[in-house]
């Protein structure tokens, strides 16, 4: 599946999502568990997963558990996956264990919202921990209720429309680079090349590394199962979810140059978006725009901030 | 080695002889002298383990649980509405059977703001599934915290250590630093791997299943789990006693789960904890010389509830008068509640009890108090109220609704 055209390099690596006919318990099509799939391969079973309440943390134990039981892991109260993780770190450094890396694994809901102060606490103590946000855009493990990452315009359970998502979506990875952590990267479900060599990377340094990784959810998009991977990709080429890297808070890498297609493709090939009027698709593309617009800043150096 | 300390730098003091792993506090008033304590251990090389300044009580109390489950032994303080904000994370500590140690300063719970003394923020947290201890001197805070460790990490259960805010907190006392050797011999380091606690270290690191916590209980029966936690708490009566008796071996003093005092022939007793009972000692003592035939039953352990001590202290009395310095609107006094809960003994007479509030938000419970509340038992016969209001400043309006006249809207 090499975007490239290279050898897969890490398809000899391990399976730890059951592989067939074992499956997982999530939706049909769930970009999660793909992060969570192609996460592991690359981060190897030196770990401790550290869970909160979402969509993983009843994906992988219930009804059948997805992961090997060697793969160990630790559910936490909603808001506290970072500050448990970091004490967790700290315990077992303590106690000499300088290898096991500490993943938080945690959705969108726990990250943009009722976790945010825990999460910039642990970024400024600088915890010795991998914080991963897989962002489906919404509560979906209880039934696709709006959060602070769901775009403005989409349609959840509780902005059903006319009543769409009247706020802008958070810009995560802005909060967390403003703290200068270590690490700071996006990746991306549809090119997992670039999320693993991002694991590999940040699993070679110390203190607080931050993923945010746009997980596609056919079940609160609206859109059917098998485009899951066309959806994350058409997010990455039209420029609405950029692949990029920031380290200590400045140097920033882009990983990929998308192909500018328009973002009206991204649109189009998801229901929760068929409310929105050609005025809404005009603010959601100068959105974007500003994105990029200090994006492009941040790599060039340039500012404007007077 | 003899100080003058606070309460709040007594419960520091303990907690360095204890020599955690991890040290993580909030500070709150009337508690912030505990953290900043620890922080100049910290400073004057006296404290060499990990003290972690975070943002907010969420975060203390999460902090110490991940690192309790990562096998260490841990700290953490707090008051009043910082414990309220850990109220989640009290239960998952509990559910999870980490041996934490948490010393709570009681503070009323707002509104209004008061930042004084109350023991309802704590009181109110007796189903979480924390031991609870309170103390009546700042020595003891000191030393209730040193057997706490021991208990926590036997019984495999996290322990609450309460002192009253602003009488302990902020009064100094003469403390003994207990022995930093002695200390060492009595709490040996912490090793997760021998601990019957359950969910942390031993199982979550060495054996399936892989996850600990809701996830983790699909598997499991819930309700088995809290049987074994109830069982986990009437079992640790004995414990917390035998680890009393060895701690009064080498250090020459002890406490009581259930003391009594000057009580052996008394009709009447008064039954109270926390910074109160130094006071009621002294009403005590003064009314013997007069020739009352009175004593004083003390209250350390509040959980697990020494139902069968306080059967003991009780049976056979006429009276009890119980001052409670917290309240469950709607109901009674709290220590009210859970002595009448063990006095329901089908058949058998037992004493009458008067449930007095008194204190809240920092009001004093003054030596006269104590002796109205001892005259109006012996005088009374037994009253038909929720509450004996004591030393009640100011009333309000509602006496003369009588509850019966507020309109409908």
């Amino acid at each position: 599946m090499s975007m490239t055209g290279k050898p897969f390099k890490y398809a000899e690596s391990p399976e730890y999502i059951n592989p067939p006919p074992g499956g997982h318990s999530a939706c049909p099509g769930c970009g999660e568990i793909l992060a969570m799939r192609y996460f592991l391969k690359a981060a190897g079973e030196k770990i401790i997963l550290v869970m909160p309440p979402g969509c993983a943390g009843a994906n992988i134990n219930a009804p059948a558990p997805s992961l090997p039981p060697f793969i160990r892991a630790l559910a936490t109260p909603f808001m506290t996956a970072p500050i448990l993780a970091g004490g967790l770190s700290t315990a077992l450094r303590l106690r000499g264990d300088m290898e096991t890396t500490i993943i938080a694994w945690t959705g969108d809901g726990a990250t943009f919202d009722i976790g945010l102060a825990g999460l910039s606490g642990a970024a400024e103590r600088n915890e010795d921990i991998i914080y991963v946000c897989y962002d489906n855009e919404g509560y979906m493990n209880t039934g696709n209720q709006r959060s602070s990452a769901t775009p403005r315009g989409a349609r959840t359970s509780t902005s059903p429309p006319p009543t769409t998502k009247p706020e802008r979506k958070k810009d995560i990875m802005q909060i967390m680079v403003a703290h200068g952590i270590p690490y700071a990267a996006t990746a991306s479900i549809a090119f997992p090349d670039d999320l693993m060599a991002k694991v590999r990377r940040a699993m070679s340094m110390r203190g607080f590394r931050f993923f945010h990784i746009l997980t596609p959810c056919p079940t609160g998009w609206l859109y059917r199962a098998e485009k899951t991977i066309e959806v994350a990709r058409l997010a990455v080429e039209t420029g609405v979810f950029p692949l990029y890297e920031i380290e200590y808070g400045s140097n920033i890498r882009l990983n990929r140059e998308p192909r500018d297609l328009p973002v009206e493709d991204f649109i189009r090939i998801q229901g929760r978006f068929s409310d929105l009027t050609p005025q809404q698709i005009e603010e959601f593309k100068s959105e974007i725009a500003r994105k990029w617009q200090i994006l492009r800043m941040l790599m060039h150096g340039e500012s404007n901030r007077g | 080695m003899i100080k003058v300390i606070t309460g709040n730098e007594a419960a520091a003091y303990g907690a360095l002889l204890c020599k955690p792993a991890v040290v993580c506090a909030y500070p709150i008033t009337p508690q912030s002298r505990i953290p900043e304590q620890i922080s100049e251990f910290v400073a004057q090389g006296l404290f060499k383990g990990k003290f972690v300044n975070v943002e907010s009580e969420v975060a203390a109390l999460g902090y110490v649980i991940g690192a309790s489950a990562g096998g260490v032994r841990v700290f953490t303080a707090t008051s009043s509405q910082g414990l309220a904000v850990m109220h989640e994370q009290l239960h998952w500590a509990a559910g999870a059977r980490l041996p934490i140690v948490l010393v709570n300063v009681n503070r009323p719970l707002a509104a209004p703001w008061e930042l004084t003394s109350e023991q309802t923020d704590s009181l109110s947290q007796r189903d979480t599934g924390w031991m609870q201890f309170y103390c009546e001197s700042n020595q003891e805070v000191l030393d209730t915290i040193i057997q706490a460790y021991k208990l926590a990490e036997t019984v495999g259960l996290p322990v609450m250590v309460c002192l009253d805010g602003v009488y302990l907190s902020y009064v100094a006392e003469t403390v003994e630093i207990r022995d930093q050797e002695v200390v060492d011999y009595f709490l040996p380091p912490y090793h997760p791997e021998v601990s019957s606690q359950r969910y942390s270290y031993k199982i979550f690191m060495k054996e399936p299943p892989p996850m600990f916590g809701p996830q983790g209980y699909i598997r499991r029966s819930y309700m088995a789990d809290r049987y074994e936690l109830h069982k986990l708490h009437q079992m640790s009566f004995a414990v917390a006693e035998n680890i009393n008796e060895e701690f009064k071996n080498l250090f020459g003093t002890g406490y009581p789960l259930v003391e009594e005092y000057k009580a052996a022939d008394a009709d009447t007793v008064i039954l109270t904890s926390g910074s109160a009972v130094g006071t009621a000692r002294f009403v005590v003592d003064q009314m013997r010389e007069e020739g009352y035939k009175i004593g004083l039953v003390k209250l350390k352990m509040f959980r697990p509830f020494p139902k069968h001590l306080i059967r003991r202290a009780l049976l056979g009395r006429k009276k009890v008068a119980i001052i409670d310095r917290d309240l469950s609107p709607g109901q009674c006094g709290i220590l009210h509640q859970e002595i009448r809960w063990a006095l329901n003994l089908p058949g058998q007479s037992v004493p009458t009890t008067y449930g007095f509030v008194a204190g809240l938000g920092g009001e004093d419970i003054t030596p006269e108090l104590i002796r109205k509340a001892i005259e109006f038992t012996m005088k009374n016969d037994p009253v038909d109220q929720d509450v004996i209001w004591l030393g009640l400043v100011e009333k309000r309006k509602y006496d003369e609704y009588d509850g019966k006249t507020l309109q409908i809207r």
